[in-house]
């Protein structure tokens, strides 16, 4: 009797409620079995489409009397079944009703009720349980709290098209996690599911592909297991092709491409097979058309996305296929007048976007196709600033696809002055959104950008700086990144406002930074900072010793090859400098180090340790003839000599050009 | 071909090889476009099956069974460009059409148009570029819709790919396809009666053309099977007025008019009064007509008869026509055994013409194919209409045994022996003959030239074999008995004095004549029953005799000659093939045959 309210609370509702309401609990309680199951059936009659009499009969405790009922082992077949339709039509009603109902422990009642074999006692109380666990106010964890629960489930599945079509309902709404895909598929969900899809009934049949499309999102277990499961003599995969037929409700084609292409992105299927380039993209396709419903254009729209995200051909076919991209269009057509209306439009917004990021992402042509379709940067621009943080986030994401794009760069985004709004969206988002807006603004910051200008001027490293130290290693690369591009071949004032700002602290802790990604950015930076000889000589001047210290530790320690690689250009730019070469001459430990990678097995670490020694000979500049006797007292003519026979043909003129700076 | 060389062998070899692929892909072809469009009449419009030599501009080369295009113009302006059109306009009762293209050579730039153009367009232009044109071009990827200058509309095609246009004749739209993947819809309403067309700019362009010889690479019956569901949706919400009462009303009220129509009193009774509603005609009536057509589809004829004249005196009386069309029906029943003058003198009578279901079913008999007002009436006609080429057969039966030598026998020969008895004796046999006689050179290139031939020996053979063996023939005629044999023969005469006693009061009747000539001809073959006019012995014939004398008696108690379930469905057919007619191409996905089942 959990449910019971509290004294004064339930005086002032039960003043309301009417004395006939009472007077079906009351005869619950009768002590005449035969009395009671009339009461019952009374009850039935009297709260089917009436939610102020279900209310009224939760309110006044008829909930667990019923429930009592139900479980009690001495109650006739007939009470039972009748307890739980009750229950059931209570079930029906308000939200509230269906709190009041959990709040009862409905669900281990109904559970634990569900040994009794009577097959229309199982199905009241599986209908019962399946309007309860689809509601949005129960908790889906419910359904895993007690083990026993899921395989009980399984075994009442196969009992009737019924329980097929209530089970199939209660797993597809509660699946909605990895951890309850695992469940499930551990305890048999795909073997006991897949022979319904070929069931005589359609609600069985949606239902148990609409599992299969919640079991194998982004699961590749799942998926992999799928790919080979047989029904009928029948692949399930052309079971699903066959459901996806243009006769088809568009329900079922909808669902089945779904399950096509979480089978394809988990990997279980190829993305070159004719199942997805014949008949589940040209399908995901249809499902935009105007002529659908909101909710499933928004999901065709989100669902091709995510098909095509990593496959270009797929991107190439689709912007063929039935004028998507015009089509698409019309996504932004929706009217947002009503507050109701503004939800629609903004789903439409987002999954439209979602879709020209993914179709955008890798070809140049349909990034071109796109941004010329109608007001298309326009609607870009405003959707950075939409007040559904949604919306925004597929904006930035959508812009970033199109970033990717060197004439987009110098046109369209320049025209359309992008950087302001992203600027902004860059001031407070979270950080999904930070991720992608700043991703998309190290390529505004690329060299030939024309955005690179106004944004440098609108205070920029500042904000890039205070990335360099978020949490998130994803923020931290992008904001290096970002500084590292603004470097590349910038002026004076612009390296040393970054220097100023990061702090060499900073820098410092960024080049010991854990993600391998973040160093090699950082590294990037050095090395853009560090070129033009002025520009090295005055770094160096203040910053020598930290920086020599930082390179050595990272030759020293255990890194990739590409930013030893890294590093070795960065003492290769170092030796180009006029005063800066001393820092590297005077070091006898790092000239050992670079006759060490001179000698290295990768060619790339070789190059790179040749062009810092060839710096250091080089004639023309002061003090080159002391550096070369230096240098050969070391044994570095023999190593450059042995190193004119490479076989790699950059490495064999590298050195040759070293070499002749001592026959000069 | 005793003795040809070798290599002569070797070519006729590779002749016949080609041959037999050919017809594999003629049979492949029609099986398709068969199964695309079972809407489509080819008496009335025939299917694009190949393009047109004679419509097509100079500088087009058809090879391949006029399926590839090539161009041999000099290609240098646009005013080179060279169109060719196919053989026949898209059927608006294909609903949805679809053809494709497949670009052999790109030839020198690539300036290809592939799609649709009215009769009369100027064929020295690329389709699209002008009024009642419409082309999707392979060097820019742009559609042109009766104009210059084309619209951006898809990828450009070069060679290698395969193009499709499919045009939808119930929305009147076209899309492309380009290597199976729709390029979403290029035009919008189409006029009616397009031609699939072509057109090459420059030296080198070849393209061949799959109007449905080969599997089509874009999955069409797909997109045919949604619009087939939407029609099917359209017409299954369609709705039927808001006093739903009175609908029903009208349904149950259709459904006791042909169970009353075709006499089936019990069930008639018994729907009458589940549903409460009055029978028209009384129960009585009902029964006589129920036994009359028993009677008719049994095969008793001369019962049938005798009792129609019982029960409606005046009605064969007024109806000569009538009565005729049952005396030479009863004439075949009796060559056939059945009839009752005969069928209790002959040893057995042959089961299968003797049990015949005792339900009329018309709407599995050949009357259904028939149009609205008369169904069974016409469906009657055709029928005859289908024995045309039988004519010939009596012919060889005049020519090959006028043997007045058989005159004394009893059998088969005599029947020839009275028939040129007589023909002196009335000019109009007279003229019977010389009708015959045009028939045989009329119809002697049809197939049953080789049948006659071998029937005009047969025939002494065959009289030998069934006074010598008479029990080995499954068939025999008149049951096997010598006494109906003559009861037929002297029948036939009556039916003979009967149709010039006809013709003297009436005038010639074509009809008469021709039923009179078919039944006569049975007794030219031997075996009846396998001869090109055995159909006649089929019980099935004896549907639309039934049927008209039921109207006719119907007719005279002021009762509708038709039930009106089958004026419904006869009109809802007619209306069907009127809207093929005025272009209208949802007809192609609302069969009357589907709703039937």
């Amino acid at each position: 009797m959990a449910c019971l309210l509290e004294a004064p609370l339930r005086i002032s509702v039960l003043s309301e409620v009417t004395a006939t309401s009472r007077h079906y609990v009351d005869r619950l309680f009768d002590p005449d079995p035969q009395k009671v199951l009339q009461g019952v059936i009374d009850m039935k009659n009297a709260v089917i489409g009436n939610n102020k009499q279900k209310a009224n009969l939760i309110v006044l405790g008829a909930v667990p009397r019923l429930l009592y009922l139900l479980q009690q082992g001495s109650s006739s077949e007939e009470l039972r079944t009748e307890c739980a339709v009750v229950l059931g039509s209570l079930a029906m009603g308000t939200e509230n009703n269906i709190k009041s109902l959990v709040d009862c422990h409905l669900i281990p009642a109904l559970l634990q009720a569900l040994v009794f074999p009577d097959l229309i006692f199982i199905e009241a109380c599986l209908r019962c349980l399946r309007t309860v666990l689809i509601s949005p106010v129960t908790p889906v964890q419910l359904l895993y709290t007690d083990p026993t629960v899921v395989p009980h489930l399984m075994s009442l599945m196969n009992q009737s098209l019924r329980t097929q079509e209530y089970t199939t309902q209660i797993i597809f709404h509660c699946c909605k996690t990895p951890e309850h895909q695992t469940v499930l598929f551990n305890h048999g969900a795909i073997q006991n599911i897949a022979p319904l899809l070929i069931s005589t009934s359609y609600k069985v049949r949606i239902q148990a592909l609409k599992c299969f499309s919640v079991l194998a999102y982004e699961n590749t277990q799942v998926s992999l297991t799928l790919v080979n499961v047989i029904v009928n003599g029948e692949l399930l995969s052309s079971i699903f092709v066959r459901m996806m037929q243009r006769d088809k409700p568009i329900e079922m084609q909808l669902t089945a491409a779904k399950c096509l292409t979480y089978m394809c992105r988990a990997g279980a299927i190829r993305t070159d097979d004719c199942c997805i380039v014949l008949k589940t993209l040209p399908c995901l396709v249809r499902m935009c058309s105007k002529e659908h419903l909101l909710e499933q254009r928004v999901e065709g729209a989100e669902t091709l996305a995510f098909l095509l995200e990593p496959d270009v051909e797929l991107q190439r076919i689709a912007s063929i296929t039935d004028q998507l991209v015009a089509m698409l269009a019309d996504y932004f057509k929706y009217p947002s007048s009503l507050d109701h209306d503004l939800k629609h439009a903004h789903e439409l917004r987002q999954a439209a976007f979602k879709l020209y990021a993914s179709l955008g992402s890798n070809d140049e042509d349909i990034r071109k196709k796109i941004t010329e379709t109608e007001n298309m940067m326009d609607r870009i621009v405003s959707g950075l600033s939409e007040s559904s943080i949604k919306v925004r986030l597929a904006a930035v994401r959508c812009l970033h696809s199109l970033s990717r794009s060197v004439q987009q760069l110098r046109t369209s985004f320049h025209d359309h002055a992008v950087w302001k709004p992203l600027m902004k969206l860059l001031q407070n988002a979270p950080d999904e959104v930070l991720v992608m807006a700043s991703s998309t603004l190290c390529n505004l910051l690329l060299e030939f950008s024309p955005s690179k200008e106004p944004i440098l001027e609108s205070g920029v490293i500042d904000l890039l700086c205070s990335l360099t130290h978020s949490e998130s290693p994803a923020l931290r690369v992008n904001g290096i990144w970002a500084l590292m591009n603004m470097a590349f071949q910038g002026d004076q004032k612009v390296k040393m406002e970054i220097l100023q700002s990061l702090g060499t602290e900073q820098l410092f802790c960024l080049l010991s930074d854990t993600d391998p990604n973040v160093l090699m950015k950082t590294l990037g930076l050095l090395r853009n900072l560090l070129s033009t000889r002025p520009h090295i000589d005055q770094i160096m001047s203040t910053h020598g010793k930290q920086i020599m210290q930082a390179v050595t530790l990272i030759l020293e320690g255990d890194h990739s090859m590409e930013i030893k690689e890294q590093t070795i250009c960065i003492l290769a730019n170092i030796a180009d400098g006029s005063t800066a070469k001393d820092l590297i001459m005077t070091n006898d430990d790092m000239l050992q180090k670079m006759k060490y990678y001179m000698g290295h097995s990768n060619v790339k670490l070789q190059l790179a340790a040749t062009y810092c020694i060839s710096n250091l000979i080089w004639n023309e500049e002061d003090g080159s003839q002391a550096r070369q006797d230096k240098l050969r007292e070391m044994g570095f003519v023999d190593v450059l000599h042995k190193l004119t026979q490479a076989l790699d043909p950059n490495l064999c003129d590298r050195a040759k050009t070293a070499m002749q700076q001592y026959l000069a | 071909m005793s003795g040809p060389s070798s290599g002569c062998g070797l070519f006729m070899s590779v002749v016949v090889h080609g041959d037999s692929a050919l017809n594999e892909q003629e049979k492949e072809l029609n099986q398709r476009l068969r199964r695309l469009y079972p809407a489509v009449n080819e008496q009335e419009t025939p299917l694009p099956r190949s393009w047109s030599p004679k419509d097509k501009f100079s500088y087009i080369g058809l090879s391949q069974n006029n399926l590839r295009v090539h161009y041999k113009g000099h290609g240098k302006t646009p005013k080179d460009a060279a169109s060719v059109r196919a053989t026949h306009p898209i059927p608006a009762a294909c609903g949805v059409y679809y053809f494709e293209v497949k670009i052999i050579s790109k030839g020198r730039d690539g300036y290809m148009g592939i799609g649709l153009s009215a009769q009369g367009v100027n064929m020295n232009r690329l389709p699209g570029w002008d009024k009642h044109s419409y082309g999707y071009h392979g060097d820019d990827g742009h559609s042109f819709c009766s104009s210059g200058t084309g619209q951006p509309y898809g990828p450009t095609f070069t060679t290698g790919d395969v193009i499709g246009c499919c045009v939808n004749l119930i929305n009147n739209t076209c899309f492309y396809t380009k290597n199976g993947h729709s390029l979403g819809i290029a035009f919008t309403d189409l006029p009616p009666n397009l031609y699939p067309t072509v057109g090459l700019q420059t030296p080198g362009e070849v393209v061949d053309a799959n109007f449905g010889q080969h599997p089509f690479v874009f999955d069409i019956e797909d997109y045919m099977s949604e619009w087939r569901t939407k029609i099917q949706a359209q017409i299954d919400h369609f709705p039927v007025g808001e006093r739903e009462g009175e609908w029903q009303a009208m349904l149950q009220k259709m459904v006791a008019s042909y169970l009353v129509h075709h006499s089936y009193c019990a069930t008639a009774e018994a729907f009458a009064k589940s549903t409460d509603q009055a029978v028209q005609e009384e129960l009585a009536s009902i029964k006589n007509r129920q036994n009359i057509q028993k009677l008719v589809l049994s095969g008793r004829m001369g019962e049938a008869i005798e009792t129609t004249q019982q029960l409606y005196p005046s009605l064969l009386e007024s109806n000569p026509d009538l009565l005729f069309m049952l005396k030479v029906r009863q004439f075949i029943e009796m060559v056939n055994g059945t009839d009752s003058e005969v069928r209790c003198l002959g040893g057995r009578s042959p089961k299968s013409q003797d049990s015949y279901p005792d339900s009329p079913c018309p709407f599995s008999s050949p009357t259904h194919k028939s149009s609205c007002t008369q169904v069974s009436l016409t469906g009657f006609e055709s029928n005859c209409c289908n024995g045309v080429s039988s004519s010939k057969a009596p012919a060889s039966a005049h020519s090959g045994k006028t043997c007045p030598s058989s005159l004394a026998g009893g059998d088969l020969g005599s029947m020839n022996g009275t028939h040129s008895q007589q023909q002196p004796s009335t000019s109009e046999v007279d003229m019977e003959v010389d009708h015959f006689t045009n028939g045989t050179t009329e119809s002697s290139s049809n197939g049953f030239l080789n049948g006659s031939s071998t029937h005009g020996v047969e025939p002494e053979d065959c009289d030998t074999d069934m006074e010598v063996e008479p029990a080995q023939f499954k068939r025999q005629l008149c049951g096997g008995s010598q006494v109906a044999i003559e009861k037929m023969i002297h029948f036939g005469r009556e039916l003979q004095s009967l149709s010039e006693h006809l013709r003297r009061e009436r005038g010639k009747n074509a009809t008469n004549r021709k039923m009179l000539r078919d039944a006569f001809s049975l007794l030219a073959y031997s075996d009846p029953w396998s001869s090109p006019v055995g159909y006649q012995l089929d019980s099935i014939q004896r549907e639309p005799v039934c049927s008209t004398l039921n109207s006719a008696i119907l007719e005279t108690y002021n009762l509708p000659k038709q039930p009106p379930l089958a004026q419904a469905v006869g009109q809802a057919a007619q209306c069907l093939s009127l809207m093929a007619r005025t272009g209208i191409g949802s007809c192609a996905f609302a069969s009357v045959d589907d709703y039937l089942h």
